[in-house]
C-alpha cells in the first residue's frame, strides 16, 4: 500500500548555519500512530514543520497522500491537521469561532454538526461560548486539538501532545488518539515520554541531531523489551562455563564472578528452574541475583548516546 | 481558489473591528470632528477660501485621506503582525491557501474598515461644513484605490516588523509627515516654487490632488496624473508583497 506520508533526502539548514535535519528518509503507514522520539533540538518539530508547510526544506522531498508539499501544498495541506507544540491561540475569539475559523481556512464549508461532535468529543461542549484568554492550559490544548480536527484531516500531527498536561487529560488524549485511528486518521506523534510510545504507537522512530537512527515496529522493539536477564553473583568465580550448562544462553562476566542468563519473560516457561537445577547439580553455589528488563527508555538512551 | 478561507480570514478580522469599535472607529472621527472645530470652523473662518472653495470644505478631502491613510497602515500592520507575535500565524502557514488569498482576507479586511472610516468621516464632515462632490464615482473609485494601496503597504510593514516599535514607527516618521506636508490642509500652489518641486516627491500630493478634484473639480496636479500615480504605488506594493511570499521573508524560515 502506498505510504501516506513519504519523506525522501529530507534535509534543512536554518539562516544560522544549523543543520537541523540530515538527508531523512521516513514512510508512515496509512492509519498507523507513529511516535517520533529524540530529545530536545533533535529535529522533530522541524520535520513536522516542513511536512506542514511552516518551514521551507533546503532538499528533498514529503509527498503526503501522493502529492508534493510543495509544489501541490493546496491538496497536501488539506488531508493535514496540526496541532503545534506551543498554546497559541487567540485571546479574544470564543471557542466555537476559533474552530469555525480554521475549518474555513482550510476550505471546508461551515459544519455545525461537525463543529459540534468535535467539541464535544474532547469535552469542550460547555465551554464553546467562552472567550479563549478565559481557558485553563489543559482547555486550551483541547481547542487547538478540535482547531487541527475541524476540517476532517486524513493526517494528524501532534507534537509533544501531552507536555505539561496533567494525568486526567493526558488519558483522555491517549483515548481520543486511538478513537481517531479507528476512524482510520493517520497519526504522528512527537513526545519525549516513553511510556507514551510504549501506550499508543505502532511504530517508533528515534531522532537524533536530524538523523533518523531507528524506526522499528513498537512489537518488535517490546519483544526486545520482553527478554529479561538473569544475574547471579557466584560463591566462587569460574573459569569458563561447565559443559553441562553449555547449550543454556549463558554468559560469564569476564572475572567469573557472574553468570548471566538470558531469557523471554513472556515465553510460555522461563526455564529457570530448570537452569536452578543444573547449578546445583554442578554444584555451582551463588550468593545473590537479580532480574533486569531493558526498557524503550534503555534503548533509546544507549542509541542516542552511542551517536553523542 | 479557497474562497471559505478569504471568507474566514475577512470574517475574522472585521469582528476584530467590532470588537475594537472605541479605538477603530470612534476615536479616528473624534480626531477628525476635532479638526474640524479648530481648523474648519474657528481658523477657517477667518481664511479667504482655496481655489474658489471655502476653507471648511477645502480640507475635507485631505482630512478623510489623513484618516483614510493612516487607518489603512495600522489595521493592516497590525492584523497581520499580531498572528505572527502570539504565533497563531503558524495556521495560515499551514493552511491549503495561496499567497493571493491570505492578502485578500487581510487586505481586503484593512480597507474595508477604512473605507467604512473614510464614509463615516464624511457624513461627520457634512455636520459641521456644507459640500458638494462633483464626481461621486471618482471619488469613491480614490477611495477605493487609496484604502487599498495602503492597506497592502501595512500589510507589508506588519510583516517587516519584528517589534512593536517598528509597527508604529514607519506610520509616525514616514506616514504621518508625508500627509501633513501632502496638501492636507493647504494647496501647493501655496508655497514657494522651490518647495512645489520637492512636494511633487511626495506620493501622497497626487492622492489628496486627486481626491479633492472629484469633490470640487479642482486639482493640484492633473487627475489623470493623480490616477497613475496611486496605480504606480499599488504595483509596487503588490510587487513587494509577491516577493515576501516568494522568498518567505520573515513568514517562514
Amino acid at each position: 500500500m502506498q505510504p501516506i506520508i513519504a519523506v525522501s533526502q529530507l534535509s534543512k539548514t536554518y539562516a544560522s548555519g544549523f543543520q537541523a535535519l540530515k538527508k531523512i528518509d521516513l514512510e508512515i503507514r496509512r492509519g498507523e500512530i507513529f511516535a517520533l522520539l529524540g530529545p530536545n533540538g533533535a529535529g522533530k518539530t522541524t520535520l513536522i514543520s516542513i511536512v506542514c508547510g511552516i518551514v521551507n526544506p533546503s532538499g528533498g522531498t514529503v509527498l503526503a497522500d501522493g502529492h508534493d508539499v510543495v509544489r501541490d501544498y493546496r491538496a497536501a495541506r488539506a488531508k493535514i491537521g496540526l496541532v503545534p507544540q506551543e498554546l497559541t491561540t487567540d485571546a479574544f475569539e470564543t471557542v466555537w469561532n476559533t474552530v469555525s475559523f480554521s475549518r474555513g481556512l482550510f476550505g471546508k464549508p461551515a459544519n455545525p454538526v461537525h463543529i459540534e461532535k468535535v467539541l464535544k468529543d474532547l469535552s469542550l461542549w460547555d465551554k464553546k461560548d467562552s472567550r479563549l484568554m478565559t481557558l485553563s492550559g489543559g482547555m486550551k490544548r483541547r481547542v487547538m486539538i478540535a482547531k487541527a480536527l475541524s476540517h476532517e484531516p486524513q493526517i494528524l500531527f501532534l507534537d509533544e501532545p501531552t507536555a505539561g498536561v496533567d494525568v486526567e487529560l493526558r488519558r483522555d488524549m491517549w483515548a481520543m488518539v486511538r478513537a481517531l485511528r479507528a476512524t482510520g486518521v493517520t497519526i504522528i506523534l512527537t513526545t519525549h515520554y516513553i511510556e507514551e510510545a510504549e501506550e499508543m504507537a505502532d511504530r517508533i522512530g528515534v531522532i537524533h541531531k536530524g538523523e533518523l537512527i531507528l524506526v522499528e515496529d513498537k512489537a518488535e522493539l517490546m519483544n526486545k523489551l520482553g527478554r529479561k536477564q538473569l544475574t547471579l553473583h557466584l560463591q566462587n568465580p569460574l573459569a569458563s562455563i561447565p559443559a553441562a550448562l553449555a547449550d543454556d544462553p549463558l554468559e560469564l562476566s569476564a572475572d567469573g564472578n557472574e553468570l548471566v542468563y538470558t531469557f523471554d519473560a513472556q515465553g510460555e516457561r522461563t526455564g529457570i528452574d530448570v537452569l536452578l537445577r543444573r547449578l546445583g547439580e554442578a554444584g555451582i553455589d551463588f550468593k545473590d541475583l537479580k532480574t533486569s528488563q531493558s526498557s524503550l527508555e534503555d534503548i533509546f538512551v544507549s542509541l542516542v548516546r552511542e551517536r553523542a | 481558489m479557497n474562497i471559505y478561507a478569504i471568507r474566514a480570514i475577512y470574517l475574522f478580522e472585521m469582528a476584530r473591528t467590532w470588537r475594537t469599535l472605541l479605538q477603530s472607529i470612534v476615536s479616528p472621527v473624534i480626531s477628525t470632528s476635532l479638526y474640524f472645530v479648530v481648523f474648519g470652523a474657528a481658523i477657517g473662518s477667518h481664511m479667504k477660501g482655496i481655489d474658489g472653495v471655502s476653507y471648511g470644505a477645502f480640507i475635507v478631502p485631505g482630512l478623510i485621506m489623513l484618516s483614510l491613510l493612516t487607518q489603512s497602515i495600522s489595521n493592516a500592520s497590525f492584523g497581520i503582525y499580531f498572528p505572527k507575535f502570539v504565533g497563531t500565524i503558524y495556521e495560515i502557514l499551514s493552511a491549503p491557501v495561496s499567497p493571493f488569498e491570505i492578502v485578500a482576507g487581510y487586505v481586503g479586511a484593512a480597507a474595508s474598515k477604512s473605507i467604512i472610516l473614510g464614509l463615516i468621516i464624511l457624513v461627520t464632515a457634512r455636520l459641521f461644513v456644507p459640500f458638494q462632490i462633483e464626481h461621486p464615482l471618482w471619488m469613491l473609485t480614490f477611495l477605493l484605490l487609496t484604502a487599498l494601496t495602503f492597506s497592502l503597504f501595512g500589510f507589508i510593514i506588519g510583516i517587516w516588523a519584528d517589534n512593536f516599535e517598528k509597527l508604529q514607527l514607519v506610520p509616525l516618521l514616514v506616514v504621518t509627515p508625508l500627509t501633513f506636508l501632502g496638501g492636507s490642509f493647504y494647496s501647493i500652489h501655496m508655497l514657494p516654487p522651490f518647495w512645489q518641486k520637492v512636494t511633487l516627491f511626495n506620493p501622497v500630493v497626487y492622492l489628496i490632488s486627486g481626491f479633492r478634484w472629484s469633490f470640487y473639480g479642482v486639482a493640484d496636479v492633473g487627475v489623470g496624473v493623480s490616477v497613475g500615480m496611486t496605480l504606480v504605488f499599488l504595483a509596487i506594493c503588490l510587487a513587494a508583497v509577491w516577493w515576501i511570499f516568494r522568498s518567505g521573508y520573515r513568514l517562514k524560515a
